[in-house]
């Protein structure tokens, strides 16, 4: 141990839950660094909520292996930040703890789930944060409040104390405001662990290079089409010349399973949500139910009243969609559109060696302005193809559209994540 | 309309806990029994947010062991799958198992049918998955104040076996169980005497009515009193002219009836799909690397051919484990010698005499039985005087008296076989002759029956010891002197 740390966080952006206002300070990578960990990640003897007051008062008496890693390193947890409820959600706005602010303008949010995370690293709170992607969660608020984050392989970080939202789509990733800072981090938290049986023996030791000479980008027509912003796709266009200039060649190409991308992704999560969500019936988590009732009605009184609408919305849709009678239909067809686009990443990978575009289709909304639940779903259409396939994924700041910071990202082949980290700091150093 | 008369069928799905050291999905101890609740518990097997599951490999060896040694096929690839449903003891609130990829399908097992010979009984399948935890009721379930949960009997693993209902009577059901059972100790993989190791469901109908499902049964006399029960309850709704109707029903143990489950149990849709945080199993490979010991049937007709055990005395002896052991090690001295009399001893005497006084084989010292056997083959002491021997020998042990050898508890009750010139022999005769008059005049009036009466007396007289063979002929010898 290397002394104490003192954190006296000014959260004007409510992008903590929880925060610690000391910490042991320990030796190695990250001796003397401020970690924020997203509330979805479990932490011993701090209160971990995943934004939701089912989970109030849950204290973990264990730390997830990435916290265990992280301290490990020498790191300080800052405190947990805030999330859409279980990681539901793409704006920070469905927290039972209230929304968290975009720092770089007030009035929008910072994008979700990991939306704590990004404004806690934006707001210069902590060098760098953790947040978990099921469909776009680190790499959304990361565009979305100018900074980077990866959403590594599938399998490349161990889940083990993560609160699960979806479990097959889902990892953990850094957050930072430089891509040698993500980078880091990502060597950290990266590596087999015997308690996540999905978990692979791929540690990540890479110091970012900006060589990219020969490097060729495919260029999917469906992610500059219909619903993507064209000032978006301008500034993204002209990061991606920029690359060119770096020496990397462009090839147009066409992901064609994207046209069932959206419903393959949300069939899945709440299939898995609604199943990962049905222990927390007030037995041992939440509020005390009535139990002058039977089990069934006392459950049904604690979930209906505990759980955020967006929550409720997903148990149900994923409910109905495991049904028997229905499983064939929605779940067994959405794990065939997810071989679909794994196939046809497969395909392009073969003639190109990353893939780029925005990383969200916008700028940061309005608070409140995605208030029907369709068209929030519909932001996630660039993020969710790597979620599906499995494949790693990074969104660094390529310029602004009104003012605001647009995400560009590459996606790579499977465990090519330094790869992918590669492209990101050869852009960020050639404009920095 | 159905016969009451009608063939039964039967079908059982078998629920066995598998003997391995720690949990399926964590490290926590599976001896649990001798604990206080909820001490043998983890994040893992209490489902706390964020824990995963990690496959104990040993445990799928043992059930590959399971499936091999039933003769069934391990399938390429298997799956586990959440089976979702609501209930307090289930603290993930889904149970991890394997539903339409399983571990194995196929196979059988041979038992002796009700017609005597060998039968196949078909299985559909061997699937693996963890163990619930458990509810103790304070008060009854409906009534009671409140419920406790104690996890520690969570995530052990199970096997569920599932036969084809290939069985044709309750008494056949329960063979199944005990020939089952019997393998699944032969493999080391199953332990019958831990309490709520087992568990069955058994599939139940008349030939051209509906079928019901018995849960719910724990024991292995259970099975055949549940299914009685049922297969009484059925026929008689049938003769007086009514519908079986399509249902689940629990087994009451402590009634001996079964009782209808509640309707909302029935229309469970438990929402199947693959575990996401396991991966498949591609295990087949490793069947060639099992190998098996020898399992009931083999040493059956091993005990047939190397001790010239009668066919049932070698399936009693060997359909248990511990038993069949028990037997080797009493005749291992003298094989040859003493297997005739141990395996009648052993199966037909001392079996019941265990079971009488609900005595485990655990504590008989088999030396001690060596010792009977000879006593008995050496002609020292009547059968009579060595069913006494042994009782005098098991009562010693269970009320933890010192225990004597078999030579000297004959020696303390002087039951050493009584021989032609023996005083006391030929006084007991005489004095029985004296005695009963009646008797002699009745067997002098050509009734055989007195001579048995005469006998009895003077058994009697010497307490057993009188050498059977002996005493028919001296005590006639006596008579004729008589004039009789
Ligand atoms: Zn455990």
């Amino acid at each position: 141990m290397a002394g104490t740390i003192v954190f006296e966080p000014d959260d004007r952006y409510n992008a903590f839950l929880s925060t610690a206002t000391a910490g042991p300070q320990g030796s190695g990578t990250l001796s003397g660094v401020m970690v924020a960990v997203k509330d979805n990640i479990s932490t011993r003897g701090i209160e971990t909520t995943c934004a939701s007051k089912i989970l109030k008062g849950y204290v973990p008496p264990y730390d997830a292996h990435v916290v265990g890693l992280l301290k490990a390193a020498g790191a300080t947890i800052a405190g947990k930040t805030n999330l859409d409820e279980f990681g539901m959600g793409t704006t920070t706005e469905n927290s039972a703890f209230g929304p968290t602010l975009n720092p770089r303008d007030t009035s929008r949010v910072p994008g979700g789930s990991s939306g704590g995370s990004a404004a806690a690293v934006a707001a210069g709170m902590v060098k760098v944060a953790l947040g978990t992607d099921t469909g776009g969660s680190i790499r959304c608020p990361a565009a979305f409040c100018g900074i980077v984050g990866l959403k590594p392989s599938y399998g490349r970080v161990s889940r083990y104390g993560l609160i699960a939202y979806s479990n097959s789509l889902e990892q953990i990733g850094p957050l930072g405001r430089t891509v040698s800072d993500v980078s880091t981090l990502m060597g950290v938290i990266a590596g087999y662990d015997r308690h996540d049986s999905t978990s692979q023996n791929k540690p990540y030791n890479h110091t970012p290079k900006a060589d990219i000479k020969g490097l060729k980008i495919g260029i999917p027509a469906e992610y500059f089409g219909k619903g993507v912003d064209p000032d978006v796709a301008a500034v993204v266009k002209k990061a991606i010349g920029r690359l060119e200039e770096l020496g990397a060649t462009t090839v147009p190409c066409s992901i064609p399973s994207m046209e069932y991308a959206l419903a393959a992704y949300y069939v899945t999560c709440t299939s898995e949500a609604s199943s990962n969500l049905a222990r927390f019936d007030g037995v041992r988590y939440g509020p005390a139910p009535d139990w002058k009732k039977s089990w069934h009605d006392a459950f049904q009184d604690v979930r209906g009243s505990a759980f955020g609408a967006e929550v409720r919305r997903r148990i149900m849709l994923g409910t109905f969609a495991l049904s028997s009678g229905y499983y064939g239909k929605y779940y067994a067809k959405a794990q065939v559109a997810r071989r679909n686009v794994r196939e046809d990443f497969n395909r392009i990978f073969r003639d190109v060696d990353v893939i780029a575009g925005p990383t969200m289709p916008t700028i940061a909304f309005k608070l409140k302005e995605k208030s029907d639940p369709l068209s929030m779903y519909l932001a996630d259409i660039l993020t969710v193809p790597a979620n599906l396939a499995g494949i790693p994924s990074i969104s660094v700041p390529c310029g602004t559209s009104q003012g605001m910071p647009v995400g560009l990202q590459i996606m790579g082949r499977m465990f090519e994540d330094e790869r992918v980290v590669d492209v990101a700091y050869a852009y960020e150093q050639a404009v920095n | 309309m159905t016969d009451p008369d009608g063939q039964v069928i039967v079908g059982l799905e078998v629920h066995c806990q598998l003997d391995t050291k720690s949990k399926l999905f964590c490290g926590c101890s599976t001896d649990y029994r001798n604990d206080g609740p909820n001490t043998h518990v983890c994040p893992i097997c209490l489902g706390l947010p964020g824990a995963m599951p990690a496959l104990n490999k040993k445990a799928i060896e043992y059930a590959m062991k399971v499936a091999k040694a039933l003769n069934c096929e391990i399938v390429n690839e298997a799956e586990f799958s959440r089976k979702n449903y609501f209930y307090p003891d289930l603290d993930k609130a889904y149970q991890i198992t394997q539903y339409d990829k399983p571990l194995a399908e196929g196979g059988y097992l041979e038992i002796e049918s009700d017609e005597g010979g060998e039968k196949k009984v078909r299985l559909t399948r061997i699937h693996v998955e963890e163990d619930p935890g458990r509810l103790v009721h304070m008060g009854n379930a409906e009534r009671g104040k409140y419920s406790l949960v104690d996890y520690n009997r969570a995530g052990i693993p199970l096997i569920e076996i599932v036969s084809e209902p290939d069985m044709r009577s309750p008494k056949e059901a329960r063979k199944f169980l005990n020939k089952l059972r019997a393998t699944l100790e032969y493999l080391s993989v199953f332990d019958s005497e831990k309490e709520g190791s087992l568990r069955v469901d058994a599939n139940i109908s008349i030939k051209g009515s509906e079928r019901v499902e018995v849960k719910n049964i724990t024991s292995y006399k259970g099975v055949e009193k549940a299914l009685t029960f049922e297969v009484t309850r059925q026929k008689n709704l049938i003769r007086r002219g009514q519908k079986i109707d399509r249902e689940t029903r629990h087994y009451l143990e402590a009634r001996g009836v079964t009782q209808s489950a509640r309707s909302k149990e029935q229309e469970h849709d438990y929402r199947y799909f693959p575990e996401p945080d396991l991966r498949p199993l591609r295990v087949k490979s490793w069947v060639d690397s099992i190998v098996l010991p020898e399992l009931p049937d083999a040493r059956r007709e091993r005990f047939m051919k190397q001790y010239g055990c009668s066919l049932s005395h070698a399936r009693t002896l060997t359909g248990e484990l511990k038993l069949a052991n028990f037997f080797e090690q009493v005749v291992r001295e003298d094989p040859h010698g003493l297997s005739p009399l141990a395996a009648t001893w052993i199966a037909d005497t001392l079996i019941g005499e265990l079971n009488y006084r609900d005595m485990s084989l655990d504590r008989v010292d088999p030396a001690a039985m060596t010792g009977l056997v000879r006593l008995l083959k050496a002609g020292t002491i009547t059968d009579k005087s060595g069913v006494e021997v042994m009782r005098v020998m098991l009562d010693q042990r269970l009320k933890g008296e010192a225990a004597e050898t078999p030579d000297a508890i004959v020696k303390r009750l002087g039951l050493t076989k009584s021989a032609g010139d023996d005083g006391a022999l030929i006084a007991a005769i005489e004095e029985a002759v004296n005695e009963n008059p009646k008797a002699l005049e009745d067997y002098r009036n050509g009734e055989g029956k007195a001579l048995n009466f005469l006998v009895g007396q003077v058994m009697k007289k010497t307490r057993g010891k009188a050498d059977p063979a002996i005493l028919n002929t001296m005590l006639a010898e006596a008579l004729k002197k008589r004039g009789v």
